[in-house]
Order: C-alpha cells, then sequence, then structure tokens
C-alpha cells in the first residue's frame, strides 16, 4: 500500500526551539544513536573485504575491457558490519514496535519462514536446471497453488506476479485477452472507486484503458445506483478493493458481480486486505474473476523496507484459460512447469517476468500456510478484525471515525474533523506519534476522507500492546485538544532527524554522491 | 475487548458479509502445524531438489551462482531491514534510505550512467520498464529488440509493450549480431534493445549501435543479465547507453529458483523525470542536517493514479541491500578481480569443452558465459549429463523452442566452479557423445 502525500506540507515549517527537547551534542552522534558517513566518504577506494583468489589479465577482449576507474569504495567485513547495523538503528520495524500502516499489514513475521527459505534445497536451484532435479520445488509451487485456490474458492491461479501491482496488471491483461477472444476487444473502459489504491487507476491506464470513477455512499461504500448507471457495453472490468480501502466490507459484492457480469464485464478484485477474510470468506463465492494476493500481506513474507513482494492472481473458470506461462502440471508421480503456450493453452497472454515467480516468497508463505492451518487462517482474519474494532472503539470519543456507524474490518479509519480548531493537522499528529514510539498510522490516504488516518493494527499485536498505543494516542489526541501545538508542530523531536525537506528534494534533485564534493544543500 | 466493542461475537464483526458467503467453518485444508512438523514437511521437500554445491553445475542463462560473503545475509536479517516498511517516514527510516542512496550511487557507477532508481523487480521486468520509458521520451511507438536478448525478456518487453499498445520488432536470435538492429531502426523507432553479454555469452561493443540509434532520435537500451561483467567490461555508459537495465541478482543474491532478484536501472539524468520506480535523494532536515527522501514521487502511481509513468508499487528493497552490502565488501578492487577469476573459469571451461569431440564453441568474445555446439538434441543431452550427476547448463530451445537451436547449449560458470567440476563435465561430456 502506498501514502498519498497530496495536500500535505512537504517541508518542515519554522523548527520551534528545538534545544527545548534535545541538547545539542558535539560530535552530531546522540547516545547509541550514531553519525554515519556514506560509504563513499570513508576513504576506501583501494580496499576489499573479500579474499579471493589472483586471476591473470584477460588479454583475449580487446577493447571490451574497463580501463577507467569505475569509483567503488570496498570495506573490511568489521568496517562493514558497523556501517550497517548503525544505519539499521535509524529505522523503526515490526520487530521494534506496533506498525499500524493502514493497507500494508505489518504484522509479526515468523522467524522458522527465514529459515526455510534458506534451505540450500530452495535457496541454491537454479530456475533453468532440469526439471527432473527440482521436483520438490515445484511441487511447493503446486502446493501453494492449492491452497491459494482453496482459501478463495477460485479454480486457477497464476503465480508468476512479483508484487501487488504486478498482480493487478497480470489480472487486467488476462481480462483483456479474455474479451479480445470473445470479440469484446471495444470495451476500453475500467470502472474504479475513489478510494482505489492508485496502483488500480495506474495499472489500467498502462493496459490502454480510460479510467472513471464510481461515486460512494455516505457509509462508505460502492455507490450501486452510480456503479449501475456507469456500466455498458463498453466496460471492461470493475477494480474494487474489498475489504475496501476504508476498512469496510462491500455489503453489496454480490449485487455489484451480478451487475458486473450481467453488463458483460469482469470484477477484478483487489486483494490486498485479503488478511481481514482469509479462512472466512471465499472471494470466488463473492463471485469474484480475478484477485492478487499479497503474499507479503495476508501470508507474512516481510516487507524488507519496500520489498520483494510476491503477487500471485487467482482466477475464474472464464479467465483460467488467459494465465501467462509458467504454470505447474501435476502428473501421478511428477510435476512439470508448463514454461511455453503450446497447442490447447495456447491462449495465455505472454509471460509476466523471466523465470517463474518469487520462489522465496513462495517458500515463506506456504511454511505460514502449513503452521497455521486452515483453522489457524481463519483465525488471523479474527483477530485482526478484533483488534481493528478493539482500538475504534477505544479512540472513537476522542478522535471522529470516518464511518462510526457498524464494525470496521482490520483497519480503522479516522477523519481529521476532531483536530478543527487545534492548529493540529493529520500530518502533525503522526509526526509526534514517532517521539511516543509509533510508527504513524497511513495518513491522507483513502482520499475520500479529509485528512485520513488509516489504522490497521494486524492480528499479532496483544492486548497489552494494543493498550499502550491506545494509551499513547489518547495522551496525544489530549495534548492537542489542550493547546500544546508547540509538541506538534516541531515533531519528531526524538527521531534521529527532524522533518525533512521534501520540497528541496524534489527541486534540486541529488539522486547520488558525486566524486567532487557539491556544496550542503540549504533550505531556500 | 468483544465488551469494550458492544460486540457478543467474533461473528457479529463479519455481519456486513453477505449470508451466502458465510462460512462456518474452516476450508478443506490441513489444521495448524508445530515448528518441529512444519521443519519435517519443507525439509522433505527441499532435499528433492539438487542443489548447486551438490556437484557439477554449470546453469547461467539470466541467474549465476556466486559467492556470497556470510555478512551479507547476517546484515539483512537485522529486524530494523528486514521487518521495516517502505520508507515513507523518513525521520525513522533513515537507515533504509541512506541504503538506498548508496546503491543507487553503487549502480550508477557500474553502468557507468548519471543516476540510478531504488530497483525494480527484476532484470526482466526493467527491460519492460525501460521500453515503455523510451516511448514516453521520444513518443513514439516501437522497440527493435536484437536477437541477442534473452527469451524470457523479450516475452516480457512483449507482454508489457503490447498491453500498452507498442509494437516490438524482434530480431531473429542470433549469436553475434547485436549490430543488426541498426539496419531495423525507423522513423517510429523509439528504442533499440540490446544486451551485452548477451544470451549466447558475446560480449559487443555497442558504440555504433548507440550513435546510429540516437542519430534516428530513438534511444539506446542496453541489458546485462550477468551484473558481475561490469568489472571486466566497459559498462554501457561508457559505449553510450541512454538507460541502462541488468539483473542484480549476482551480486549479494542466491539463485532462490528465480526469485526474488533485484532489477536495476539506470538512465542519463535528462530522462529521469520519465523513469519508473522510486528515487531516493538527498536533502537537509529543519535543522540544516543531510537526509534522504524518497522523491519525485510526483511520477509514481500513488500521487499520479492514472497519469504515472508506471504502476510500480513494491521495489526490491531487501535484494538491493543484499548487492549493496555485497558491493561495499567486494569494492572496486575486489570486484575486477573477481570478475577476473569469473573470465579466467571460462576460458579454462572453454579449453575443456573444445577438446570434447564434436563441440564446437560458438561465441567469439565472452565474460563467464558462452554457447557450444553439440552433436543431436542439447536438452536430452542435459537430462543425459543430469542423471549422471553434471547439471550441464541450459538447452536453448529451453528458452525459445521456436528458434530451431536445439542443439545449442548455453553454459556458465563462476569463481564457484571448482576445476575438478570442469575435468569432470568435459569427461562425462566426452563419454556421453561417445555412446
Amino acid at each position: 500500500m502506498s501514502m498519498n502525500s497530496v495536500g500535505r506540507p512537504t517541508r518542515p515549517e519554522a523548527a520551534a526551539d528545538a534545544n527545548d527537547y534535545v541538547h545539542p551534542t558535539l560530535t552530531g552522534a546522540r547516545g547509541l544513536l550514531q553519525d554515519e558517513a556514506l560509504i563513499f566518504e570513508l576513504d576506501a577506494w583501494d580496499k576489499t573485504g573479500v579474499d579471493l583468489p589472483d586471476a591473470p589479465a584477460a588479454d583475449d577482449l580487446g577493447d571490451l575491457v574497463r580501463t577507467s576507474a569505475i569509483g567503488l569504495p570496498g570495506l573490511s567485513e568489521p568496517e562493514a558490519v558497523r556501517h550497517y547495523v548503525r544505519l539499521s538503528q535509524k529505522n523503526h520495524a515490526i520487530d521494534l514496535a506496533l506498525y499500524p500502516l493502514g493497507s500494508c499489514t505489518m504484522k509479526h513475521n515468523p522467524r522458522l519462514n527465514e529459515k526455510m527459505a534458506r534451505l540450500p534445497g530452495f535457496s541454491d536451484i537454479h530456475p533453468l536446471q532440469p526439471q527432473s532435479t527440482v521436483q520438490g520445488a515445484i511441487e511447493l509451487m503446486d502446493r501453494l497453488a492449492h491452497w491459494l485456490k482453496t482459501l478463495t474458492g477460485m479454480p486457477a491461479v497464476a503465480l508468476s506476479p512479483k508484487a501487488g501491482a504486478h498482480g493487478e496488471l497480470c489480472g487486467l491483461l488476462a481480462i483483456r485477452a479474455a474479451h479480445e477472444a470473445n470479440g469484446q476487444g471495444h470495451r476500453k473502459t475500467v470502472l474504479a472507486p475513489t478510494s482505489a489504491h492508485g496502483t488500480n487507476p495506474a495499472t489500467a491506464a498502462f493496459c490502454g484503458y480510460t479510467v472513471v470513477e464510481i461515486a460512494q455512499t455516505d457509509d462508505g461504500r460502492v455507490d450501486l445506483a452510480d456503479l449501475e448507471a456507469k456500466l455498458g457495453d463498453h466496460v471492461a472490468a470493475i477494480m474494487v478493493t474489498n475489504p475496501n480501502t476504508c476498512g469496510l466490507f462491500e455489503r453489496d459484492v454480490v449485487e455489484i458481480a451480478r451487475l458486473t457480469h450481467a453488463a458483460g464485464a469482469y470484477f477484478y478484485c483487489d486483494g490486498a486486505n485479503f488478511n481481514a477474510i482469509v479462512g472466512r470468506v471465499r472471494p470466488g463465492d463473492l463471485g469474484v474473476d480475478a484477485m492478487h494476493i499479497n503474499l507479503h500481506k495476508t501470508f507474512s513474507t516481510p516487507h524488507g523496507g519496500g520489498g520483494p513482494g510476491a503477487g500471485p492472481v487467482v482466477l475464474s473458470a472464464a479467465l483460467a484459460p488467459f494465465a501467462p506461462t509458467p504454470w505447474v502440471v501435476s502428473h501421478e508421480h511428477s510435476f512439470k512447469l508448463v514454461e511455453q503456450a503450446e497447442g490447447p493453452a495456447a491462449q495465455a497472454f505472454g509471460r509476466m517476468s523471466a523465470f517463474h515467480g518469487q520462489m522465496g516468497m513462495f517458500v515463506r508463505a506456504y511454511a505460514y500456510m502449513l503452521s497455521h492451518g486452515a483453522d489457524g487462517l481463519r483465525q488471523v482474519a479474527e483477530d485482526a478484525v478484533l483488534n481493528a474494532n478493539y482500538i475504534k472503539a477505544r479512540l472513537s470519543d476522542l478522535m471522529s471515525p470516518a464511518f462510526p456507524n457498524g464494525p470496521c474490518m482490520h483497519e480503522a479509519l479516522f477523519d481529521d474533523a476532531w483536530l478543527e480548531g487545534t492548529g493540529v493537522t493529520t500530518l502533525d499528529f503522526a509526526k509526534a506519534m514517532i517521539d511516543e514510539g509509533f510508527h504513524p498510522m497511513t495518513m491522507y490516504f483513502p482520499l475520500v476522507v479529509h485528512g485520513a488516518m488509516l489504522i490497521e493494527p494486524t492480528e499479532t499485536e496483544s492486548k497489552q500492546e494494543l493498550d499502550r498505543f491506545v494509551t499513547a494516542l489518547r495522551a496525544l489526541a489530549g495534548a492537542a485538544k489542550g493547546g500544546d501545538v508547540e509538541r506538534f508542530k516541531g515533531a519528531p523531536y526524538h527521531a534521529p532527524l527532524k522533518r525533512l525537506d521534501e520540497t528541496l528534494a524534489a527541486r534540486k534533485p541529488r539522486l547520488r554522491w558525486k566524486p567532487v564534493a557539491a556544496a550542503p544543500l540549504a533550505a531556500e | 475487548m468483544l465488551g469494550v466493542i458492544g460486540a457478543e461475537s467474533i461473528d457479529e464483526l463479519f455481519v456486513d458479509v453477505p449470508a451466502v458467503a458465510r462460512r462456518a467453518e474452516p476450508v478443506d485444508l490441513p489444521f495448524h502445524a508445530g515448528e518441529l512438523e512444519v521443519e519435517r514437511e519443507m525439509l522433505g521437500l527441499s532435499r528433492r531438489n539438487r542443489s548447486a554445491s551438490e556437484g557439477p553445475f554449470f546453469v547461467g542463462a539470466g541467474a549465476y551462482r556466486h559467492h556470497v560473503p556470510a555478512t551479507v545475509d547476517h546484515i539483512i536479517q537485522r529486524s530494523e531491514f528486514l521487518t521495516s516498511y517502505t520508507p515513507y517516514q523518513p525521520e525513522i527510516a533513515q537507515g533504509t534510505l541512506q541504503v538506498l542512496f548508496e546503491f543507487q550511487t553503487q549502480v550508477a557507477a557500474l553502468t557507468g550512467m548519471e543516476v540510478a532508481n531504488a530497483s525494480l523487480y527484476d532484470g526482466s521486468t526493467a527491460a519492460a520498464e525501460a521500453v515503455m520509458m523510451a516511448t514516453r521520451v521520444t513518443r513514439r511507438n516501437k522497440a527493435v529488440l536484437s536477437g541477442g536478448v534473452h527469451p524470457q525478456y523479450v516475452g516480457t518487453v512483449e507482454t508489457l509493450a503490447h498491453a500498452a499498445g507498442v509494437a516490438t520488432d524482434r530480431l531473429a536470435p542470433a549469436i553475434d549480431a547485436e549490430d543488426a538492429v541498426i539496419a531495423a531502426i525507423d522513423a517510429d523507432t523509439a528504442c533499440v534493445v540490446v544486451q551485452t553479454p548477451n544470451v549466447f555469452g558475446t560480449a559487443t561493443d555497442v558504440s555504433k549501435i548507440a550513435a546510429a540509434a540516437q542519430a534516428a532520435g530513438a534511444l539506446l537500451i542496453v541489458v546485462t543479465t550477468e551484473a558481475v561483467s561490469y568489472g571486466l567490461l566497459k559498462s554501457p555508459g561508457e559505449m553510450g547507453a541512454d538507460i541502462v537495465v541488468a539483473e542484480g541478482q549476482s551480486i549479494g543474491n542466491g539463485l532462490n529458483f528465480g526469485g526474488p532478484y533485484v532489477g536495476l536501472f539506470a538512465c542519463k539524468e535528462k530522462y529521469v523525470r520519465q523513469a519508473p520506480g522510486r528515487l531516493c535523494g538527498e536533502t537537509v532536515d529543519a535543522e540544516g542536517r543531510r537526509g534522504f527522501v524518497l522523491t519525485l514521487s510526483t511520477r509514481e502511481q500513488h500521487i499520479r493514479r492514472d497519469k504515472a509513468t508506471s504502476n510500480i508499487c513494491t521495489n526490491s528493497g531487501l535484494c538491493a541491500l543484499a548487492f549493496s552490502i555485497h558491493m561495499s565488501l567486494l569494492g572496486e578492487k575486489g570486484l575486477r578481480q573477481l570478475a577476473l577469476v569469473n573470465h579466467q573459469k571460462a576460458k579454462t571451461l572453454r579449453d575443456a569443452l573444445a577438446a570434447v569431440p564434436g563441440v564446437q564453441i560458438l561465441t567469439p568474445r565472452f565474460f563467464n558465459e558462452f554457447a557450444i555446439k553439440v552433436p543431436g538434441n542439447a536438452a536430452e543431452l542435459v537430462e543425459t549429463l543430469a542423471a549422471n550427476g553434471v547439471i550441464a547448463g541450459v538447452p536453448f530451445s529451453r528458452l525459445d523452442p521456436a528458434a530451431g537451436l536445439d542443439d545449442v547449449l548455453l553454459v556458465a560458470v563462476t569463481e564457484t566452479t571448482p576445476d575438478a567440476d570442469i575435468a569432470l563435465f568435459s569427461k562425462a561430456l566426452s563419454k556421453v557423445l561417445a555412446q
């Protein structure tokens, strides 16, 4: 999931007197926090941290040989370890504290999955070695596919997409191929609610579709009347997230699917929030034709500071013949990876990437599935929903829930109406959370809610940690309403850095270190 | 907790789910299992795979088995890197952001380009993104691909290009003919895509292609699938490339049966506002201290939605970190040495295989991988050799069955290949071919 920064200030206001909060040090370090230079500033140009055998110069490549300097510093092992450990300590992480980024699903990543992904039989095998020598790997893909199909109630799955947005692309390409095969290639419109993730319209536009927005009702759901009015012979698909980005289940989803199918269009479901319903609801029972599953959300493969992810796409019977290569076919005693679409399978729309998908993520996700089982996965959804509703209940008297009536699903959405008149914005509030030891929630998304604050606690938080979080937020809300504006405007005071000047970064892009020392950037 | 919420049961929280879709019972899959049981099950599956370390192994064609220092895996498993999200709150993500800034600088230096992004999914999707970027820069609508581009990269480019209505002209697979793209450039050509070393291992000076493409108003996109080659071969930037895309797996990342990998993406600075993916840039905080943020995000889907340069949200952060740590340990000195060792090993393999009756070396200039012609069907030969304990390489027909190159085998070595394994390979090959 992503956060939108439209409408929020991207440049810090004049700092309040920071020294009220932090006494400056002489070195730039602050206790355990070291001030760490770039590797390019360590004068390590002629060093290396590896020990390699000697080899003669290449005398057979003539002018192809690189003679100019490359410009890469080398660190010894202790230098490298220290550099990266120092840097690591400037990151917030789920292992440190609750990380309530709505729509991103920051849950605990079981370490067993890391151990399994490192078994040499998974980590040290090549995608193009003979299939007879990787039968266990192909069987694992087949089993993962079986779990995904069973959990979603869908007959087919394309495993190869590398992330959620890549899965969206895969789903829309299957839809396009199906329309073209059925003489419906003239359908060039995709309908999506205003509350959709940015990837939805971006993906649709990429496929040459025009995106038309569907209105939303006052209770945060798709407006059926507006949907019906906009459906027609020109519509290829609708893209609806369910549970949606407001953290609500689309009550009318069965009717949405019926109307969509009656108009000859397909129903693409953004499965980013599948973690809220896994084991309790099968999207196949709702009339969905295609849905990506973010293995890094629902099945807890680590986010790694922004990837890698994995985005397998489950497909309905109508779309299954158009799935991209490769796929797995199981025989009685063996498994085959089909890499070329031939004969009756030739309707495949193509290939999403080289090789077979994010195998390292498949191993982790499958280990997670085996650990949790059908019963445990159901409880994942239940606990995620329970925790979000608990937070919503505990904060609703101080903050303003965007949709107060009825339960939410796995995330609680608040607007900024409660901050009116305090001089504190959603951004300020988020930055003050950093000082209290928590990562901010997703803010200013979804776009349909003013100053949105989207809180997703996930199922792996204990009641004790939830209470710690709630206590901190209640204290902050009290401070905002009590006029302690200073606490918010200059926040964060206790992070490695104060607010950063994003405007300056965009106006004078400095995207790499350069050997000739440039003048330090300074705000204008 | 239910009491605080004011609900009688968990089921009440799912009240918005239509009755027809509510499942009273778990789905038909096994129930939960303990860590010991899961480990046993996974170990069983893993043992039915023959890992590269088990014996002679010569597979490349876009993924390469290199030695990764133990430090790399130790650091990428630190909680602060492993379990953090995209650095959207820069004040508490300077660790990830500084790594990305260093990574971008390393990639720019390696490829010889002015700027690089914070990584894409892998080399093949990076190639597809580069083609789409070239159409935006030139406002033209056709891509010409050489016969040396990895066929699965071609497939990936075609999928994305055709989805977006961009035409592709892919030349027939050829071992040493990157220059042939020059004749295919016309007024509609947005870009030419060439690969060096190409899928057959052939290294090419692409300067002439760069000049021809640019003279015709098109961009040159250079693809590299073996990033270690940058330690020995002239960089694409030095040869005039406009955009460079590469698979970065070779540095810091294991084979992992094909993923996750890390796509490297670099270009000339004047095109950066059309680039896909995340970019990390330098700035200052409210007290004037240096810091880093994600920047130029007005190109991206979360701001621009249907006008974005790409739909990409996720990158390959942890794999980029692994790349950057390994690269920092190597340094320029270590990288050059590593590249030389690879090249020397390849020459040893070439000499060994050239001595096998019936085998012909096809690749004229190579880094650590080359193509050989074998008598008969290469795919069958690979299966026979696998049964004899030697994983011999990739039959070209597996990548492109329609090319009519059924007797072509791609073989690769790295610093991890002992000379004894090279001897075993040539011996087994001689024996099988003599039968």
